[in-house]
């Protein structure tokens, strides 16, 4: 009879040691994240999810830079007492242009997976400036900051190359017009008509009651009052969403 | 303690081939940072860029210095043998002790923005969305990582029976490892993040991790190789499993397109529930082999040597080593209970989880009784008293995360203070009373003390910083338990009973009392500094003194680990 296996062996080869644990703690990943890429309806086939348009994107930049997701998750989870609290629950398709995702971990603060027109611009803006203006128990930092800094958006193609290198499907001409659209969105009055051809359901005005400026608060805002409006639920069939 | 140098007539710290390398490298480093710099297109790029180029030249310089100071040694002594190399495990400890003394402050600072929100001070750099991965980093990467690579690179030193592999590679690890820690704060302070929890440092930083990182293992690979002992000692298996695991976590998280070569700014290649799937398999293995893998390490050397016991069971160090690493990497999906991840994943990551808590409390037993015959030290050491009770909270949070992954209790528990809670159970309790421990330990043994300057402050540390950990944990189940039931709670006519801000309000007594448990900590730590420090210095307590068989040196009885 062949000799039993022993330990030993593992315990005096140190690269041995080594390729077996890679081995060992490789497997999980694989069997688990894999197959998230390649079955096809792990991401539902909804209407209406489209990239971000570049003043979004530029809101939702400072959105991670000032790390509010450390507070405020994006995900809405299929509980009775969520739904009802936040609206439908998120689907995966509604974060497929999310590089990276914003679900968050803890809700210090409420969820804003479904923030998008809940309430007014000048609300924001109030509640940005301090949020105990509008929300007197709230233990939120205020950003006075935003509204008189102005957005930086020289390199917004770049920022949109990256997002295309990733998977996003902008095209030449949405980069191309980037700038173009920035300024757009956030000038009332306008002349809107690519920005909405590229980016079906942006809202485009004046979002911090400064038009002279467009800052990095018109940005936020923006990006805030898009947020879970993409997909008309009312307009989906049920078995849109199953995985 | 003599380790014969593989050098042979070298003169030990004098220039090699290697080191002239390793200069050229440094050289071009800063070329690419001055470059960055000219060219960057962002303000932090900029300040970091020329960070770099500042900490690359004073790399140079130091190899250069060292050369020569070595020279000056040899002409004195006319030494080539070296023996351990302790020197980087000093500056280890020392690093330890500081990041840890900022990364507790940080806390207790934004513990109190959450019960004042006016210490926000409403600037950019002092809000909580800054400073609280600032504090995550500090007390996870900087305290912990020092700890680590510290500890690691001596009991590897000691198991093996040689002196550390490499002459300017561990000191490399040492200070490149700092330099990411530096980088990684200054960044979270002016808003440079990729938003992905305990993975926020940028791409620039990243890479500049992976390539100390991949040093630290072959320093301990190479180690391992040239050791005298036949057996690799267990807690060595937990030290490469960590390290390992640690590189191909951030490697694969971290996978990113930068917006420019000279910007700050990346976008995760990864998008939506892919992205949230990878970014958990990290965050929980994060846990899993930074804060537990690595720190069973620490626990097999220092635990048996401070009590003079061998390792309580060979068997079960085998079993639970094999079934820790290989479970613990499915347990990323119960972070995402309910979400838009696939209903399989979920369950997955949850069924692993269960049958994670056998291994770790494996881990936990064979830890505790490793003081078999020695319990009465319980009693007389008060630094054995620290290492246990991190085991028993080692033990507490892994029961307590198994069931907080079960979805019905996640259900509850998920984004509410609760999960803060079970975090600092494990972080405060468990990383940092081992850390604690080995710290104690180490300190009169590198500094060749006779004992530590007082051990009655052991026992104030350990006391005061236990109440801490207490009241931190015990407000955040009230607080998490409380809120989870008034978001669910309904009126009498089906309406949802209360509006997010009444569950807000709802929270202040429990945000304070946590901050007061935060502020124990931090207390104790300042007693540890202070302890160690008059350590350092030579000193004893004078109504403390040494009596006969109370002193720290010679270390160890006959038992595992060696030397």
């Amino acid at each position: 009879m062949a000799r039993k296996f022993s330990h030993d062996v593992i315990e005096k080869n140190s690269i041995l040691l080594l390729v077996l644990t890679l081995i060992v703690v490789a497997i999980g990943g694989l069997v688990e994240i894999t197959p998230t890429f390649l079955i096809k309806t792990t991401i539902e086939d909804v209407k209406g999810v489209r990239p971000y348009s570049p003043l979004e994107l530029e809101g939702r930049n400072v959105y991670i830079r000032e790390g509010c997701y450390l507070c405020h998750s994006q995900m809405i989870r299929s509980l009775r007492a969520e739904v009802e609290r936040y609206g439908h629950y998120s689907l995966a398709a509604e974060s497929k242009y999310d590089h990276p995702f914003q679900w968050g971990s803890k809700r210090t603060g409420p969820d804003l997976a479904r923030i998008g027109g809940k309430y007014s611009d000048e609300w924001h803006t109030l509640h940005m400036q301090n949020p105990r203006n509008v929300v007197p128990e709230s233990i939120m930092p205020g950003y006075p900051f935003l509204a008189t800094t102005a957005l930086d958006y020289k390199h917004i193609e770049n920022d949109l190359r990256a997002l295309v290198d990733a998977g996003v499907p902008y095209s030449e001409e949405d980069i191309a017009n980037a700038k173009a659209d920035i300024e757009a969105q956030a000038t009332p009055d306008a002349d809107t008509d690519g920005l909405m051809a590229r980016y079906p359901k942006a809202v485009a005005r004046d979002f911090d009651g400064n038009p002279a400026k467009i800052t990095e608060l018109d940005a936020l805002i923006a990006y805030l009052q898009m947020l879970g409006t993409l997909v008309d639920f009312n307009d989906q069939e049920k078995a849109d969403f199953t995985q | 303690m003599a380790v014969s140098s593989t050098r042979g007539s070298h003169i030990p710290g004098t220039m090699t081939t290697a080191s002239y390398l390793v200069t050229g490298a440094l050289v071009l480093g800063v070329l690419v940072s001055l470059i960055v710099a000219a060219k960057a297109v962002d303000t932090p790029m900029a300040i970091h860029a020329w960070l770099f180029a500042f900490a690359l030249t004073f790399g140079a310089l130091a190899i250069g210095h060292r050369h020569f100071d070595a020279l000056e040694t040899f002409k004195k002594t006319g030494e080539t043998k070296l023996g351990y190399n302790d020197n980087v495990v000093k500056a280890g400890v020392i690093a330890t002790i500081f990041w840890g003394l900022a990364g507790f402050l940080v806390g207790c600072y934004i513990a109190f923005q959450l019960a004042f929100p006016w210490l926000n001070l409403d600037l950019p750099f002092t809000t909580f969305g800054r400073l609280r991965p600032l504090h995550t980093s500090a007390v996870i990467f900087a305290f912990g990582g020092n700890a680590l690579i510290a500890t690691s690179f001596y009991a590897v030193q000691r198991t093996c029976r040689t002196r550390l592999a490499g002459d300017i590679a561990p000191w490399f690890v040492f200070w490149g490892y700092n330099l990411f820690i530096v980088v990684a704060a200054t960044g979270y302070l002016m808003g440079v993040t990729q938003s992905k929890e305990y993975a926020e440092p940028e791409w620039y930083a990243d890479i500049w991790l992976t390539i100390v990182w991949v040093v630290y293992l072959l320093v301990f690979l190479a180690t391992l190789a040239r050791r005298k002992e036949p057996h690799i000692y267990v807690a060595n298996w937990f030290y490469l499993a960590f390290i390992v695991t640690i590189a191909m976590l951030h490697i694969v998280n971290n996978l990113a397109i930068p917006e420019s070569f000279f910007g700050s700014k990346s976008y995760s290649l990864f998008s939506g529930v892919q992205d949230a799937l990878i970014q958990w398999w990290y965050g929980h293995n994060a846990v899993g082999f930074f804060l537990t893998a690595g720190f069973l390490g620490m626990m097999y050397y220092f635990i048996p040597k401070r009590a003079g016991r061998p390792v309580y069971s060979y068997r079960l160090s085998i079993i639970h080593f094999w079934s820790l690493i290989f479970l613990y990497i499915w347990a990323g999906p119960h972070h995402l209970h309910f979400t838009a991840l696939p209903d399989w994943a979920q369950t997955l990551g949850m069924t692993f989880s269960i049958m994670l808590w056998m291994p770790s409390w494996g881990g936990m037993i064979n830890g505790l009784m490793t003081l078999s015959g020695a319990w009465d030290k319980l009693r007389t050491d008060p630094v054995i008293r620290m290492l246990v009770v991190s085991v028993a909270f080692y033990g507490m949070s892994t029961f307590e995360g198994p069931v907080m992954s079960v979805k019905a209790v996640n259900s509850l528990s998920h984004y509410t203070d609760w999960t803060i809670g079970h975090v600092h159970s494990g972080a405060l309790g468990w990383v940092g009373f081992v850390s604690f421990g080995a710290i104690y330990c180490l300190v009169p043994w590198l500094w060749k003390r006779e004992r530590l300057y007082s051990m009655a402050l052991v026992s104030w540390h350990f006391w005061i910083a236990s109440i801490g950990i207490v009241l931190y944990i015990t407000s955040m189940w009230v607080s998490g338990i409380l809120q989870g039931l008034m978001w669910r709670a309904y009126d009498a006519s089906g309406f949802l009973e209360y509006s997010f801000v009444e569950t807000v309000a709802a929270m202040h007594p429990f945000y304070i009392i946590r901050g007061l448990g935060g502020v124990l900590f931090l207390i104790g730590a300042l007693i540890m500094t202070y302890n160690c420090w008059m350590t350092i210095k030579g000193r004893i307590r004078k109504n403390e003194p040494v009596l006969a068989g109370q002193s720290d040196l010679p270390v160890g009885a006959a038992a595992l680990p060696a030397e």
